[in-house]
């Protein structure tokens, strides 16, 4: 479904670098775009067009996807709406995100699902794909409605923010999803381990007295959690990846064929543990900021596709609720807005990854984990469509951001390249100045 | 010869020899002011003192009053129950509306690590940690090195003990980083659940035997232990605990015969700290207590000079 819909004008992007990893196109050539599909990828392209751009010396890709957002409604709306969370998205390049059932009250029944894909529908930037509770009220104790929420719409299961606690109820979660061929993503990380703690267990927590969990904490879940689902036969995709040995077992399970993915986040490859050490609840998140052996290791696990899809776990919070001790402030940053920037500066900028394999872990992979048909600038498929500025050099301030909350932990950094138009089924929800284009305002607030 | 220019006293890991060796010969010509008659210097007069107590704490607090009351200074008493705090209000708005009806020194004791340096990003004033959760107490790690320096003559080259919970404690950490500074030895004692691997990273030699390193060491500084960490399965029981790092006559007969015994107290005596161990010869209990005092003085005349601007404590009103 198009949650911002269909739109009959024609579009011409002309002479972008068109990368399409899901075809494995990437070469000069225009995107024609019309009724809200692509029409055409091809070189010379001509015709009517009600609106041609210059796309020399940018990238042309599928609008990117992020599998893994907090947009806080309900409940939740003076730090995130799904006007402002889609708003942010559609910023930072993407057309689709996924977001999670941690609201309040949880996404775990067919209204909550229904709720979200109607508020999306009427102000959404993109596509707002919602994400079911695997359990009622994310207790960890009895199944959601996972079939109703799945008739609803909800594309994949999680109780987000902790993993479910006990090894029975995960079971039987994946016995049932793996009926509708859906995916269980954990949020991978075992409660007892991580109780009371505020920051990653070390020699960095040691010397600033606050609690830590071990890194294991997350070794341990994702051991449990790929068993069960090597059992169950449930499809199984690992949360914000952020440990070295995690990342071994989600390798080793690959190896031996198993239906398991993993994604990773900016802040696990851009930031250590190191971060935490001015108090400053920013840099508070879980799975916590880890050592520079695990950031490594995450690196090296992209490197070699062990991690299928890049995420931002974009985590909206209020002012006051950050404006606290770091014991007391919640987890959690933002990041649609930086996202792509972070990401090439944690990969391409050093040369682990090229522009189509970034493309690839940020549309057409985590499009496959959820399942929707998405990804692609396939002739015929949803104009979903992002133009990369990749020499667009700029400074991080999140006062000028879209999302309504500013709990960004790169602040002041220098990033290298941006969306600079984002295309979602062939409306404009976000054009930069640059372009001189008029986004769309009626999509967006 | 004075060498201290910090607005905050936030903990000791920050701070140079010489600034630790400026608090501790200050707080020298201070602890004479105890044994006057009239027990007060102007130093801080016209200045305002508060204390900001979010944590239950006595011995601190009254320490603190005192030494700003010796000062001439001000002091304003402020808990966590009985205020706006019962009420939700933030850290961080508490402290401002303290700090808008004119104060000089927020002394802050909270439950929260690093909740004093959050402080410093909320106020202008003067902030003074008197204990941020299991982190860092500054002021005790200070009268603790006052203390073994007043007695043994000199801090370089001895061999310290911390006895205990050393994972939670903030006593340790302060006494570590203070210590090593100035040249000594550390040695961190306890269970393997309450003294982590990651303290030998920190500089400190990490031992779960007090019997093996008691002969060797000049000083045995042990910590208070709480209950409540049995139910988070640090140790099995109080009994096996106080057998095994417990301070008895009979453990401290294998130690050198001038070992200096110290607690930052309160003591649970016959657990950690054994009765005629805490009372005897060795032990130096109460007079931590009293150096506590003029080391707080210190701190406080110290971080006033810095943010009035003032001339070094080598000025006309020093004592």
């Amino acid at each position: 479904m198009s949650a911002i819909g269909e739109n009959n004008r024609t579009i011409l992007l002309k002479g972008g670098r068109v990368i399409d990893p899901a075809s494995g196109f990437d070469a000069v050539a225009d995107v024609k775009v019309q009724g809200g599909r692509i029409l055409e990828v091809g070189t010379g392209l001509a015709g009517q067009a009600d609106l041609v751009v210059d796309c020399r010396e940018k990238i042309v890709a599928p609008g990117l996807i992020d599998i893994h957002v907090h947009l806080r409604e309900p409940g939740g709306e003076e730090e995130e709406t799904i006007a402002t969370g889609s708003a942010a998205a559609a910023a930072g390049g993407f057309t689709s995100v996924a977001c999670m059932p941690n609201t309040d009250p949880p996404l775990d029944n067919e209204a909550a699902i229904e709720f979200v894909l109607r508020q999306a529908s009427r102000s959404g930037c993109c596509n707002v794909w919602p994400i079911g509770a695997i359990t009622k009220g994310r207790q960890g104790s009895e199944l959601a409605e996972i079939g109703q929420m799945v008739r609803a719409g909800a594309v994949a299961f999680s109780d987000d923010g902790m993993a479910v606690a006990s090894p029975a109820v995960l079971m039987r979660a994946m016995q049932y999803v793996s009926m509708f061929d859906k995916v269980i993503i954990e949020h991978c990380e075992e409660p007892s381990l991580v109780k009371g703690a505020a920051m990653n267990g070390g020699v960095t927590a040691t010397r600033l007295g606050l609690p830590g969990s071990p890194s294991i904490a997350e070794d341990l879940a994702v051991q449990r959690d790929v068993t069960l689902a090597e059992y169950t036969g449930c499809r199984f995709h690992v949360a914000h990846i952020s440990t070295r040995q995690a990342a071994e077992v989600v390798r080793q399970a690959k190896r031996r064929g198993g239906r398991i993915t993993a994604e990773v986040c900016p802040h696990h490859l851009l930031l250590t543990e190191e971060a935490c050490a001015t108090y400053d609840p920013t840099f508070k998140v879980a799975p916590p900021l880890r050592g520079a052996r695990d950031v490594q290791g995450c690196l090296e696990a992209v490197v070699d596709g062990t991690i299928d899809c890049l995420a931002t776990d974009h985590a909206p919070h209020a002012k006051e609720e950050k404006e606290l001790e770091f014991l007391a402030a919640p987890p959690g940053m933002i990041g649609l807005e930086t996202a792509l920037g972070a990401f090439v500066k944690a990969l391409i900028e050093p040369g682990h990854l090229d522009w189509p394999e970034l493309i690839r872990r940020m549309t057409i992979n985590p499009a496959r984990v959820i399942g929707i048909d998405r990804g692609t600038l396939a002739a015929g498929g949803w104009a979903d469509v992002v133009v990369i500025d990749p020499a667009l050099r700029w400074t991080v301030d999140a006062s000028t951001f879209q999302s309504r909350s500013r709990n960004c932990p790169y602040q002041g950094w220098q990033m290298q390249s941006r969306a600079i138009l984002t295309i979602c089924g062939g409306r404009i929800p976000h054009a930069d100045a640059s372009t001189g284009i008029e986004p769309d305002v009626a999509v967006c607030l | 010869m004075a060498i201290w220019t910090q607005k905050h006293l936030l903990d000791l890991e920050r701070l140079s020899a010489d600034e630790i060796l400026t608090i501790l010969d200050t707080a020298e010509s201070f602890k004479e002011v105890s044994t006057r008659s009239i027990k007060k210097v102007p130093a801080l007069r016209g200045r305002v003192v508060v204390n900001l107590f979010m944590e239950d704490s006595t011995r601190t607090r009254t320490s603190f009053t005192l030494a700003a009351q010796r000062l001439s200074a001000d002091v304003l008493e402020f808990g966590a129950s009985g205020s706006s705090v019962s009420k939700g209000e933030s850290l961080r708005d508490t402290a401002r509306n303290i700090e808008a009806m004119g104060v000089d020194i927020i002394v802050i004791r909270h439950g929260a690590a690093g909740a004093p340096h959050y402080l410093t990003q909320c106020v202008g004033c003067s902030i003074v940690n008197a204990g941020d959760g299991g982190h860092e107490h500054p002021t005790q790690g200070l009268l603790d090195i006052f203390t073994i320096r007043e007695v043994k003559q000199r801090v370089e080259g001895l061999k310290v003990a911390i006895v205990g919970d050393i994972a939670h404690s903030r006593v340790a950490r302060s006494n570590l980083w203070g210590l090593k500074k100035l040249g000594a030895e550390v040695i961190m004692v306890g269970p393997t659940t309450l003294v982590p691997r990651s303290f030998a990273q920190l500089g400190a030699r990490v031992c779960h035997n007090l019997d093996e390193i008691l002969p060797e060491v000049d000083v045995i500084n042990m910590l208070r232990i709480q209950r409540e960490r049995i139910t988070s399965n640090v140790f099995p029981s109080v009994h096996e605990y106080t057998r095994m790092f417990g301070l008895t006559s009979e453990r401290l007969a294998r130690a050198r015969p001038d070992v200096l015994v110290m607690h930052p107290g309160p003591i649970n005596r016959g657990i950690e700290l054994a009765s005629e161990v805490a009372d005897g010869p060795h032990s130096r209990i109460l007079q931590q207590v009293s150096n506590g005092l003029a080391i707080r003085m210190a701190v406080l005349y110290l971080c006033s000079q810095a943010t009035s601007g003032q001339p070094g404590p080598d000025s006309e009103e020093t004592p």
